[in-house]
């Protein structure tokens, strides 16, 4: 027969501090762990949730991003002039040949600076990315020595608020207006006329061609025939894995530092569970002798502080779910060392990821309270009867 | 028997108890030590960056490159002794495209003179090169400078990619597109930290040439007659080229390196507040354990309070109790991060890691502080124990 379960809930909340103190423990450890997961997701998100399947975007053949990439305007023209290309409600293609450039500036409140995108698109073809719209301020002006800028960009890095004066080269453009575009990664980035943009920049190549495809479901009919066309030396991405794949780096750089700094602390935080579980066995030897005399099997004694161990620790990863809970949606920002250029984004605490918290503060309680928990189903009878 | 061997004995009438707070303060302080210990490398990396070489970049972004037509323009000016191309390469191996180590194509004629003083030269294919090398530059560079696809590679990365000296390695250019074959011709030590061990140079030359004469200047690194002259020097570059097509950024190398520094933009907070987060763990967790010792020795204490020790005596000694058991894991796991952790590599633009000793003490003390604090609550309970309240007690 099985010990009920209420006798382990009371036997946790029967020693109050003990309880507390173990558990913010092992809270604390789990919070950090969530803490890491939650920025690898945040990262990856805002990349993610860059661009759409629905687009493609061609880079020069070995080029791994739009930096080290270059698209002369005749290939340009050629992959615009193409049949499957969806028409914009203008009627021209939908389509945007962007120029892209990194520029140096200050960050606000914090020593230092950072790499931030400067990317010249087709005024035009703003529908091509969906979610994109000026919040304050104003669109720029096609034409003009204007820029807008996202607004998570703004608010970290100086002269870019309305009004601010950026100089590229020699040319100086005027902040007109903030932009978000749905989290997404193109909201750290200032965009500018492509047409005022490239002559500034390097000349007349573009970085990248942006297309919105007519049946996107023909993505690798159409990639196989650009890529083997000789003219062109292109490759074709779909526009979102091409911004998913700058995440992996970073996220999995972050996610095994959150891992390995969670596991340490983990391990500390299983001595200290050790040591409650076992001050819990002690105190209750004549209890535990009691129990087995009535005719509970040892297992039976194991099994139940085994529970109460990983109750224990499970109220200890909810402490830590809360903790994280207070971190979920702040902003912050670093460069992501795969494209050079500075990404703004929120930590994003997942269901998920409390998930993987809860089963690893489980886990904390198993290993915590194995030592314990067999000490107590071991106990010889008569002598801890006796025990005053 | 005295206080001290009163506190030994308590200290192990518990042993698993003592060893089991012991280790995870060990292990806490291991953590916050090797946590602080990036913070030290961050610090070290913006730190030990020469003053007197000068890098000159374009004043747009580090990606915008510089025309070759500065080379002779600051050969030139009075101030300068050398100038030396540097190019950032960005290549990859094909068989592991995300296998990633910093290439760099270099002036080998003026580049390594440079560098003399900071770089060994540990081992060469062929071991004894033909011709005479420029001046001011390892004579062991002889045979890297006499073949045009030569490598110099770092002792580090050879490690990290199983290489050989004389090994042909093949890359495929992002920057630069085709298929590049190199060959090992020398590897290098770095014998300052301020020197990265896991890079990749090759000459300047042949990316030039065989980028059809595409590639320009990534960066101008810039050796100065005397250093004094560092910030006048930058001042007088940056307005001479203030209104070109090109605007130029100069700084020290230092100043350069402390750049890249600051890109990692809110990490050392990040790392500040995991350090703290343990910190109040591993406290909890140690308060929680000096409680439940002094609890079971209720009537201990009021036993010895009847014998004549006095309230203050029974307090120094729980705290002294605490005190030795998170101190001595302090200690361990302070000294052990320095051990293990010194040295390894982050990578990226981080030299190896370091532990100062000055963040070991911190990791001491941080020790001492929480055996202090977590001792204070029961010390605080067993001084004020009245006699006939300790002993009456059963349980």
């Amino acid at each position: 027969m099985a010990i009920p379960l209420s006798y382990n809930v009371r036997n946790v909340i029967h020693r109050p501090i003990a309880t507390l103190t173990t558990a913010v423990g092992i809270g604390l450890t789990v919070a950090i762990l969530i803490g890491a997961l939650a920025l690898a997701s945040g990262f990856q998100a805002a990349l993610r949730t860059t661009g759409s399947p629905n687009n493609a975007i061609a880079l020069r053949k070995g080029a791994d991003d739009e930096l080290s990439s270059g698209v002369t305007r005749e290939t340009s023209e050629i992959l615009r002039a193409r049949s499957d290309v969806a028409a914009g409600p203008d009627g021209r293609p939908l389509a945007s040949s962007d120029v892209l450039v990194l520029t140096y500036l200050p960050r606000i409140g914090q020593p230092g600076g950072s790499n931030v995108t400067v990317r010249g698109i087709e005024p035009s073809s703003l529908a091509l990315r969906s979610g994109v719209h000026v919040t304050q301020g104003r669109m720029f002006n096609p034409g003009a020595d204007e820029v807008i800028v996202g607004e998570r960009m703004s608010k970290r890095f100086a002269s870019c608020r309305i009004g601010d004066r950026l100089k590229f080269r020699q040319q100086e453009f005027t902040v007109v207006g903030l932009f978000v575009a749905g989290g997404s990664g193109f909201e750290s980035e200032i965009w500018g006329d492509n047409a005022v943009l490239m002559p500034v920049f390097r000349g007349d190549v573009f970085q990248s061609v942006t297309l919105r495809m007519k049946d996107p479901s023909r993505f690798d009919a159409m990639k196989k025939e650009l890529e083997n066309d000789p003219r062109l030396g292109i490759q074709l991405k779909r526009e979102n894995e091409y911004y998913a794949d700058q995440s992996s780096l970073l996220a999995g750089v972050i996610r095994f530092a959150g891992v390995f700094i969670t596991l340490i602390m983990a391990v500390g935080a299983v001595f200290g569970a050790m040591n409650t579980m076992y001050a819990a066995v002690g105190a209750r030897t004549r209890e535990i002798a009691t129990l087995l005399v009535l005719g509970f099997s040892p297992l039976a004694i194991m099994t139940s502080f085994m529970i109460e161990s990983v109750l224990l620790a499970l109220c200890g990863g909810v402490v830590g779910c809360l903790l994280a809970l207070f971190i979920n949606g702040i902003q912050t920002s670093t460069t992501n060392f795969q494209t050079f250029s500075e990404l703004a984004f929120s930590f994003q605490v997942t269901p998920q990821a409390m998930v993987i918290g809860l089963i690893f503060s489980a886990a904390m309680g198993v290993v915590g309270g194995f030592l314990p928990a067999l000490r107590a189903s071991r106990q010889p009878l008569a002598r801890a009867l006796r025990a005053l | 028997m005295n206080t001290f061997s009163l506190i030994l004995v308590n200290l192990g009438r518990n042993k698993r108890r003592t060893v089991l707070t012991l280790l995870s303060v060990t292990v806490a302080l291991f953590l916050f030590c090797a946590l602080s210990g990036v913070l030290d490398t961050l610090d070290e990396a913006i730190h030990v960056g020469s003053e007197t070489r000068m890098v000159v970049r374009n004043h747009m972004s580090l990606v915008f490159p510089l025309p070759l037509s500065m080379e002779q323009q600051l050969t030139a000016m009075p101030e300068v002794s050398s100038v030396a191309v540097q190019n950032w390469f960005g290549g990859q191996d094909p068989a592991n495209p995300h296998n990633f180590f910093p290439q760099f194509g270099v002036e080998s004629q003026t580049f390594f003179p440079m560098y003399d003083s900071e770089v060994d030269i540990i081992e060469a294919s062929p071991p004894q090169g033909a011709a005479a090398v420029p001046a001011g530059m390892n004579p062991k560079l002889a045979s890297f400078m006499e073949d045009q696809t030569a490598a110099l590679v770092g002792s580090d990365l050879m490690k990290q990619e199983g290489w050989k000296l004389g090994q042909t390695v093949t890359l495929n250019g992002t920057i630069y597109p085709g298929s590049w074959p190199f060959t090992i011709r020398a590897i290098y030590r770095s014998k300052v930290k301020a020197f990265n061990s896991a890079v990749f140079f090759f000459h300047w030359k042949y990316l030039y040439e065989k980028s059809n004469q595409q590639a320009t200047a990534g960066i101008y690194k810039v050796m100065l007659k005397d250093p004094s002259q560092a910030a006048e020097f930058a001042r007088k570059v940056d307005a001479l080229y203030e209104n070109s097509a090109n605007a130029t950024h100069t700084e020290s190398e230092r100043e350069f390196a402390a750049g890249f520094i600051s890109m990692y933009g809110n990490l050392p907070f990040v790392i500040r507040v995991i350090g703290l987060a343990v910190v109040f763990a591993i406290l909890l967790i140690a308060a929680n354990t000096m409680v439940m010792a002094v609890r079971e020795r209720t009537s201990e204490v009021g036993v010895l309070k009847t014998l004549g020790f006095t309230d203050a005596t029974i307090f120094t000694m729980v705290l002294i109790e605490a005190a030795a058991i998170t101190v001595t894991g302090g200690l361990l796991g302070a000294l052990g991060a320095k051990k293990l952790v010194t040295g390894f590599n982050l990578g990226g633009a981080l030299p190896p890691m370091t532990v100062r000793w000055s963040t070991v003490w911190t990791g001491v003390a941080v020790a001492l502080v929480i055996g202090a604090v977590s001792g204070l609550i029961p010390a605080v309970q067993a001084s004020r124990l009245r006699i006939v309240n300790a002993l009456r007690r059963v349980d």
